[in-house]
């Protein structure tokens, strides 16, 4: 498709290190460009555009149109513009007669055999098909119509987001190329030859059914209207954009939302978007019908039981009512009877302001944040090591890694458009080790295939590090140079002496571990010695008992081979939701304020005190699983939860449900009523990321704009609503646009110093720390030293989880992501990606199932020492025997029924990754699930107000 | 289990790792650990839990991590994870 606005310059930009230039003439104009460059770019840059079908800059020179050609001075013939790079002194002449009777001749062949529909086209006005016969003066078509041709074929309307049309086809190959050279999934191919050519999606299969994971990629590259979104058919060509960013994951992917009036027409990818380059997946690209779903709440509603049906009210009428309530709270029962949660997919504004609300207006600092269930432990973890737990690099750093080490993450899954990134690193010849339990896409896909596959058994991830470790000190491959430059000598040499001891070797540990030792030692010699080694990791390193010292013994490996401080290597934490780096820069946690200043700090409060007008409690507050507790205790009786469902997404689902149940007032503020709302008592409708402006913070530390595109359905954005919250709480809060919300952060948080509105318009998106000394962000931190002195290496003695598999339960459950539904399934669930995940499946090594009487598609009760539930189950062997796996995405499975409440010793991070499970045949649903389903039919009823 | 007996395993699970990480004084990073990040209703129960039924299940690290900070006050941050940013510090993250 044309991209609205958006200047294609044809070929791929040469690597930035480029540093030879080449002086050319175009048309009689000097050009001077990198070395390397196409003459198509070249002239691009200097206003002239070449016609051209095939090329396109995101993809590699093809060649395959011949629209291109150009005449050389001293060259025969014509060649392709696209796939001849600039020289010297050459002399190009894109517009000669000669030229425009050949591109006039290649049109008339497109053109012979392509249906003559414009007016009725989704992409008429948005076709480069249509552009270029118009570019190159075509008038008439001398073959004439009456041949054989493509005109009759049936159109594959099979995904939900996107017909193919085979009839609008013009075989440029760029959709093909999009899935190989962007994405990585190499799930279109040519089919036939010549005449017979034509797109065919993994073995003649329609889109759905085969390999295509809906990223849009090909969509995106497809000339004409062969690959359509629906949405353009259906609603016409957009005609504005607005850039704004994601709302799903941690990548933090920004796009071009294309509307017409009010109306979103499609979201495509941002070409200069610096996490995403211009690529996108399913979710981010396709998954946003969710702002219009019916079941979305669009009026407050009040009750004042959980059993009774929720009457919707006035905002004034909802607000006073909570206002009351939780002073009545207070007054009864004390200053810390009450708390919140911030939510980390809405924005840094908005979680600021929860933060505040929490601090000035409840007067405690119980405020806790989805952190604390993911990656909390990367904080204690890298503190503790690096003395700073930001991350260290960028998503482009991957470009220059050789040996990738990726432990407990399934970015493919997870971190969608990152994993096509690093799979375009690793197609280029780098090497990846995984440690999981299961075999996730990164250790063999196409054209992908893991130098070692640990499949460790969950629980043991401090072993393999420290395994690791061992062969690493021992075979004297420790990088002592940077080590002595870098990091304390003596610390290094106690850590050293543990992890050569004898009983942390592999040979040692390798009935523990379930993996050869002999693969061990080849993993950590081809980290130690391959080149830059980059350590990429997720929730199943920090979702255990010792998930924080996990990341310190990850940070330890990192050090020892002096892989820390520059591109291509790094300790880099994938962070999983859009906002969750920012919603904790924001002061989400008990413990600290924004910027990471402990509560305790009397400096930092007197700030604070002295910006807000009131004395600040100096303790810590209570995390959310300690909030549960002090509700089943019956001391913390309100709690207002800002977009998460703590229900679906908590670990030991009964006590969090006893918990909720225990409170007096219960205020949500979503989109949707999830679960955690049949335990409300006020529901305040939210707002999405379409209809407000503010900041997300990636994981990368990259703060990026979100901008409106259409008027909030509820009537407010959700900082607007806290503000109604915090002046009926008599706080005089008097902001009118979210950019204020970001200066009064800039002026009492360090790290935002020099973030604004205006900065980031200005430079696209700031990297904090964004200082007087650093106005345009700090990309790589670390670079020469760590930001607090030396690099810290810790010993990180295993201690055996709790959570043991034994007879009673003799399987270790690991719990996780996939594609195309996100987390809890609030959005997704509420959109087409339904198409591919509509339920929560066990996934069992087939001779589990076979000990079991199981086989495929069978219903299965999953059963731990804290509850059960049923769901199908899918037979594999991407898990390894005596592991099962499943993921968390529909309600109905009441996956956290089964999770435990072991923690992470030092932040309480649940440990999702390692529950003791059996697995039986059933006939029906749990009780728990059936009692969930009945307070959910009870819990949504809704009087609407009557007509008057 | 009640929170008294979630108290009692969140301090052993601390005191544990905390020994394994081979600090010089355990007990002292017990006792920062629990001041940094335990609210005060659950450090009163836990000094209650200690001043009732003594050291009964619980680590000798914890239970004297939590005399200390009961009897003392909290120490001066024993692990860089407990030092925090000061009010006008960069950098630092905390980051989930």
């Amino acid at each position: 498709m044309a991209w609205l606005g958006e200047l294609d310059l044809g070929t791929p930009a040469v690597p930035a290190s480029t540093a030879a230039q080449v002086t050319l003439t175009i048309d009689g104009e000097p050009v001077t460009v990198p070395e390397g460059t196409s003459i198509m770019r070249a002239a691009a840059l200097m206003g002239t555009s070449i016609p051209k079908l095939c090329a396109s800059d995101n993809l590699a020179a093809f060649g395959s149109c011949r629209l291109c050609l150009v005449e050389i001075e001293g060259r025969a013939g014509y060649p392709a513009s696209c796939t001849t790079p600039v020289a010297n002194g050459m002399v190009v002449q894109t517009q000669t007669s000669k030229l425009k009777q050949l591109r006039k001749g290649v049109m008339e062949l497109y053109i012979s055999d392509h249906p003559l529909d414009c007016l009725t086209c989704p992409a008429n006005g948005d076709c480069e098909l249509q552009d270029m016969a118009g570019a190159v003066g075509l008038r008439d078509v001398r073959y004439g119509f009456e041949g054989q041709n493509h005109l009759v074929q049936p159109t594959d309307a099979s995904n939900p987001y996107f017909d193919f049309d085979p009839t609008k086809c013009i075989v440029c190959s760029r959709c093909v190329r999009a899935c190989d050279e962007v994405q990585g999934t190499f799930a279109l191919t040519i089919d036939g030859r010549g005449f017979d050519s034509k797109v065919s999606a993994s073995q003649n299969e329609d889109f759905l059914s085969s390999e295509c994971v809906s990223c849009g990629a090909c969509v995106q590259a497809c000339p004409t209207s062969a690959l359509q979104e629906k949405k353009v058919a259906e609603i016409g060509t957009p005609d504005r954009a607005v850039i704004t960013t994601c709302a799903y994951c941690g990548v933090g992917c920004t796009f071009r939302a294309e509307m017409r009036g009010e109306e979103l027409v499609r979201m495509i990818p941002w070409k200069d978007g610096k996490a995403n380059h211009g690529h996108s997946c399913v979710k981010g690209r396709f998954a946003w019908g969710y702002a219009q779903h019916q079941q979305r709440i669009l009026n407050p509603m009040i009750r004042k039981s959980i059993n009774d049906p929720w009457r919707e009210v006035s905002w004034d009428e909802a607000i006073a009512y909570t206002v009351s309530e939780f002073k009545r709270i207070q007054e009864k029962y004390g200053v810390r009877a009450i708390g919140g949660l911030t939510s980390s997919r809405c924005t840094n504004e908005e979680t600021f302001l929860v933060q505040k609300l929490i601090r000035q207006g409840f007067g405690n600092n119980n405020v806790d944040t989805c952190a604390r269930v993911c990656h909390s432990p990367t904080g204690y973890g890298l503190s503790t090591t690096f003395g700073t737990s930001a991350g260290t690099q960028d998503f482009d750093s991957v470009d220059q890694s050789d040996v990738i080490f990726l432990i407990g993450a399934n970015p493919t899954d997870a971190h969608p458009v990152f994993g096509s990134h690093m799979k375009q690193r690793l197609r280029q010849g780098a090497k990846i080790i995984v440690a999981d339990p299961r075999r996730i896409d990164l250790v063999r896909s196409p054209h992908i295939e893991a130098a070692h596959h640990l499949p460790i058994r969950p629980g043991t991830n401090i072993v393999l590090l420290t395994a690791m470790a061992h062969v690493i000190v021992t075979e004297g491959l420790a990088d002592e140079d940077y080590i002595r430059a870098r990091c304390d000598w003596d610390e290094y040499q106690d850590w050293a002496a543990f992890v050569s001891e004898r009983e942390r070797s592999p040979e040692a540990v390798e009935p523990l571990l379930g993996v050869p030792a002999e693969e061990v030692r080849a993993a950590a010699r081809l980290f130690a010695t391959g080149g830059n080694g980059a350590i990429y990791y997720g929730l199943g390193v920090t979702e255990h008992s010792q998930g924080s010292s996990a990341v310190m013994a990850i940070a330890n490996l990192a050090m020892v081979t002096g892989n820390v401080g520059r591109p291509g290597v790094g300790v880099n934490p994938l962070r999983g939701q859009n906002n969750v780096q920012g919603s904790c820069d924001m002061g989400s946690f008990p413990h600290e304020f924004s910027g990471y200043r402990h509560v305790s700090d009397p400096e930092t409060r007197a700030m604070f005190e002295k910006a807000w007008g009131r004395e600040l409690d100096p303790e810590p507050g209570l995390r959310i699983n300690n909030m549960l507790d002090a509700a089943t205790d019956g001391v913390f009786k309100g709690l207002f939860v800002q977009g998460e469902d703590i229900l679906q997404s908590d670990p030991d689902a009964q006590h969090v449900a006893a918990g909720l149940a225990e409170m007096e007032c219960v205020v949500m503020q979503d989109l949707f009523l999830n679960e955690t709302a049949n335990y409300a008592h006020v529901f305040l409708p939210g707002s999405t990321f379409l209809e407000k402006d503010g900041t997300f913070t990636n994981a990368e530390r990259r703060v990026q704009r979100v901008r409106r595109v259409m008027k909030p359905r509820n009537g407010y954005a959700d900082w607007e609503i806290v503000q109604l919250l915090a002046n009926a709480m008599g706080l005089n809060w008097n902001y009118t646009h979210a950019s204020q919300i970001m200066d009064e952060i800039a002026l009492l948080t360090p790290t935002f110093r020099r973030v604004s509105f205006d900065a980031i318009d200005q430079y696209g998106s700031l990297q904090w720390p964004a200082t007087d000394e650093h106005p345009e962000g700090t990309p790589t931190m670390h670079i020469d030293h760590f930001v607090r002195g030396k690099g810290k290496f810790v010993v990180t003695d295993y201690v055996p989880t709790d959570e043991r598999s034994g007879p009673r339960f003799p399987l270790l459950l690991t719990t996780g992501r996939i594609l195309s539904q996100y987390n809890v399934g609030a959005q997704t669930r509420r959109t087409d990606n339904v198409a591919w995940h509509p339920e929560d499946l066990l996934e069992m090594h087939p001779h589990d199932a076979e000990n079991r009487g199981l086989k495929d598609g069978d219903w299965v009760r999953l059963t731990s020492r804290t509850g059960e539930t049923t769901l199908r189950l899918d037979v594999t062997d991407r898990v390894a025997p005596g592991v099962v796996y499943t993921t968390f995405h529909h309600p109905d499975t009441q996956a956290n029924v089964v999770t435990t409440d072991i923690s992470d010793w030092a932040t309480n991070c649940p440990e999702y990754k390692v529950t003791a499970v059996q697995v039986a045949p059933t006939n029906g649903p749990t009780k728990w699930q059936e009692e969930m389903r009945e307070r959910g039919r009870i819990s949504r009823r809704i009087e609407t107000v009557a007509a008057e | 289990m009640n929170s008294v007996g979630k108290l009692v395993q969140m301090a052993n699970d601390i005191a544990r790792n905390l020994e394994a990480m081979h600090l010089p004084d355990p007990a002292k990073a017990t006792a920062d650990h629990i001041a940094r990040f335990w609210d005060p209703r659950m450090r009163a129960m836990i000094f209650e839990r200690v001043g009732t039924a003594g050291d009964e299940g619980l680590l000798p690290t914890a239970v004297n991590g939590i005399r200390l900070l009961r009897d003392r006050g909290a120490p001066a941050p024993q692990t860089r994870a407990t030092e925090f940013n000061a009010v006008d510090e960069v950098g630092h993250s905390d980051a989930g």
